[in-house]
């Protein structure tokens, strides 16, 4: 198979820890990689042997589904050793600190760690105590760097560019590290990013982050070419942040009626899971003119297996 | 002991508005004798011991109202001795520990405990809070009257606010009669839940859930409206935001007598210096925004708050070494209290004079002990430390036995030389 070089490019992070600490090359660099992995797994043989040899260990404090089977794959494309370390049944649950479960399986010589973890900035901590590389895929409310990635891959792919275009992020911010990384990675490649929450799921001060914000859906969706949905935990629709479902899906779920303020050819996207009829019209959500919820799916493994394959190969670590 | 004469000093006591060049006679109880500027080298005996402090201050040993020390059941964070040797470090003689050990202080048989290891172990002076409630959980109000005869000087959950208005206001009425010294830490459980940082540009860049201004506004208007009612002795430990100055500022004008903290963190950094989950300076209250700051500094200066604490709050690396959220809060500072409060002085934020008071006297009043001052008959307890002298703090020469600084590396101007306690020689740099 042919993959475009692409060495120009420096990538000196001997991790991945999140977007914010990233250059605008360096992202070009994750995605015209990633880009080759799109075709590439397409095909019918899609195996490659970059990462022979190379053992990497996927340690998730949270469950997950897409991220975890994405990273597994990921992985495995590329040839390397794969291991999920369940941590619901492990010894963290008998009271081993994050740094002792840490350094437990550094001593296995891992190349690299895929961490996801409930607390903001675990994944900082963890890569100043291991030797190997560290992914974060998910760390509390603050980043989640792939995911950020892989939704710049799809709008990439579908309107062929990022700047320029309005990209309205609508949902739970507050608590979205999604929302985060989506932030700084497409401010970063000139989008113009708009958010659209209730007043008790923004974070203070988010227009710092250089971004509008809007408490009324509508206002915010004018004119957008990507509308955005997270998802809205259950436990956070009971009283204590929105009174109800149906409350917040009558004012910040997207329906038909509510897209057409956006851009007649905006696409719509979602990181998964969703909640149907909560966040988002259900018919709208498998539209396929509208939706590229499943590319999102597609475009995460070959995020992951560019970052996998940067990160593993770089010799400057 | 030999009676010895400190001369030369400039002499800062606040309290007896002494502010000249001249000596300190202490005689062999390690009492004052004679203080001012006729206390020479030549008008003292030929037996007293003469220590020259040209070119250096002195002023009463600092009182520091907010220290946890690990006695009882953390004395593997700090013990009376490793904290003594610390504050003296700092010129710091007199201390108000605070009740959070294990078991907590909410009875009269662990204070008793307390006041013992503290007479045996201690160089410093130490003066025992005891909690407001007991257990620490803001439901039954403690023993004050007991607990005052032991020697309690004062009542505070420490770390904790007493939620429950109920509770409070029980708390107020009830020990009135006793003339019970209530310190507030005042923060509302509810809305700083879960919080471990300002709520802000911070908690929303790092994605950590965020403190806002009003949980602290909201507890002090509740216990100032109390206070209001029932003028108890009332103290606020440590306040950190802009928002809640007005607040004291309008009550204070009102003549409602009541006092006010703050920690030298708050006067010394901001959320800012967190950076990326620097977990020794996850504090409690938290590092709020650079103007936070500067109105705290002010309202020092305009005495809105009455007193500057080190807040020293020692812990050890494992309880730091954590993702954020996890981290305990608390940072060691008894050490670098006044080094750090003169950076106040020499950025001409805050007089000189004021700053001494709120290290000194006016501790030592709220706590209605004798000390914090320089009166001939009371005990020397002095501290002397030269202004100009740069220094860089590093972690190895920390003397508490945590090393949980949050200013490691930091320039600082101004150092204790000497530090006596009733006319001892104690720290010696």
């Amino acid at each position: 198979m042919a993959l475009i070089k692409n060495e120009a490019v420096k990538f000196k992070h001997k991790h991945l820890l999140g977007i914010q600490s990233l250059s605008i090359p360096e992202v070009n660099y994750i995605l015209t990689e990633a880009e080759n992995f799109v075709e590439f797994n397409r095909k019918e043989q899609k195996k490659l042997n970059l990462l022979n040899g190379k053992t990497q260990i996927n340690l998730f404090f949270e469950s997950s589904t897409r991220t975890l089977s994405s990273f597994e794959l990921a992985g495995k494309r590329l040839g390397a050793d794969v291991m999920n370390m369940n941590v619901s049944n492990s010894s963290m649950k008998k009271g081993e600190t994050l740094i002792d479960t840490a350094m437990t399986l550094n001593a296995m010589n891992p190349d690299v760690l895929i961490i996801r973890h409930q607390d903001s900035g675990a994944a900082n901590l963890l890569s100043q105590k291991v030797n190997c590389s560290v992914i974060n895929a998910g760390d509390g409310w603050r980043e989640h760097p792939t995911q950020a990635l892989l939704d710049a891959l799809t709008i990439k792919l579908k309107k062929g560019k990022i700047e320029g275009l309005k990209v309205c992020i609508c949902g739970d911010i507050m608590h979205s590290r999604v929302a985060r990384s989506n932030i700084y990675l497409l401010n970063m490649l000139g989008a113009e990013v708009r958010v659209v929450a209730p007043a008790t799921l923004m974070p203070k001060d988010v227009e710092s982050l250089g971004v509008k914000s809007f408490t009324n859906m509508s206002e915010g969706l004018k004119g957008s070419d990507i509308v955005m949905m997270l998802r809205l935990q259950t436990e956070r629709m009971q009283g204590s942040y929105v009174p109800s479902t149906r409350e917040y899906y009558e004012f910040f779920g997207l329906d038909y009626k509510k897209i057409t303020k956006a851009h007649p050819k905006a696409i719509i996207m979602h990181p998964g899971p969703m909640n149907r009829g909560v966040e988002i019209d259900t018919t709208l959500a498998d539209d396929i003119n509208r939706s590229v919820i499943k590319e999102q799916v597609e475009m995460g493994v070959a995020v992951r297996m560019a970052c996998l394959k940067i990160i593993c190969g770089n010799k400057n670590k | 002991m030999k009676e010895k004469c400190l001369v030369n000093s400039r002499i800062i006591d606040p309290k007896n508005n002494i502010d000249e060049v001249g000596g300190i006679l202490i005689d062999s109880k390690g009492k004052i004798k004679a203080i001012g500027k006729k206390v020479t080298k030549d008008s003292v005996s030929k037996e007293t011991e003469v220590i020259d402090c040209k070119n250096k201050i002195s002023i009463p040993g600092i009182v520091d109202l907010r220290v946890f020390v690990g006695e009882p059941g953390y004395e593997y964070k700090e013990n009376f001795r490793t904290l003594s040797e610390a504050a003296l470090s700092g010129g710091v003689t007199s201390v108000a520990t605070m009740p959070n050990t294990s078991p907590v202080i909410d009875n009269v048989s662990i204070l008793d405990f307390v006041k013992r290891r503290a007479k045996d172990k201690s160089t410093i002076k130490i003066n025992p809070f005891a909690t407001l409630t007991k257990g620490l959980e803001g439901k039954e109000m403690s023993e004050f009257g007991l607990l005052q005869i032991v020697g309690a000087v004062g009542f505070t959950d420490g770390i904790k606010c007493v939620q429950s208005n109920r509770v409070m206001d029980k708390i107020f009425n009830y020990s009135k009669s006793l003339d019970t010294l209530i310190v507030q830490f005042t923060q509302d459980n509810e809305l700083s839940l879960d919080g471990s940082v300002n709520e802000g540009i911070v908690s929303t860049r790092l994605g950590l859930k965020g403190i806002p201004d009003i949980a602290e506004k909201i507890i002090i208007e509740r216990d100032l409206s109390l206070l209001e009612k029932y003028k108890n002795r009332y103290h606020i430990s440590t306040l950190s935001s802009k928002a809640s100055i007005p607040v004291i500022e309008n009550y204070k004008k009102k003549g409602l007598k009541f006092t006010a903290g703050v920690s030298i963190n708050n006067l010394s950094l901001n959320e800012n210096d967190i950076g990326d989950f620097r977990t020794f300076l996850k504090l409690s209250p938290p590092l709020k925004k650079e103007e936070d700051r500067l109105s705290l500094i002010e309202a020092v200066n305009n005495e809105i708050i009455d007193v500057i604490v080190s807040d020293h709050k020692p812990e050890d690396e494992e309880s730091k070494r954590l993702p954020f959220q996890q981290a305990t809060t608390g940072a060691s500072g008894v050490e670098t209290l006044l080094s750090l409060a003169l950076e106040l002085h020499h950025n001409k934020k805050v007089k000189l004079n004021t700053i001494i008071k709120a290290l000194t006297t006016n501790p030592a009043n709220i706590l209605k002990i004798d000390a914090g001052h320089l009166s001939v008959g009371s005990s020397a307890d002095i501290t002397v430390f030269d202004i100009e002298k740069p220094w860089v703090l590093k972690k190895e020469n920390i003397k508490s036995k945590s090393k949980n600084t949050a200013i490691e590396g930091r320039r600082m101007q101004g150092k204790v030389e000497k530090t006596f306690v009733d006319g001892v020689l104690l720290f010696n740099s």
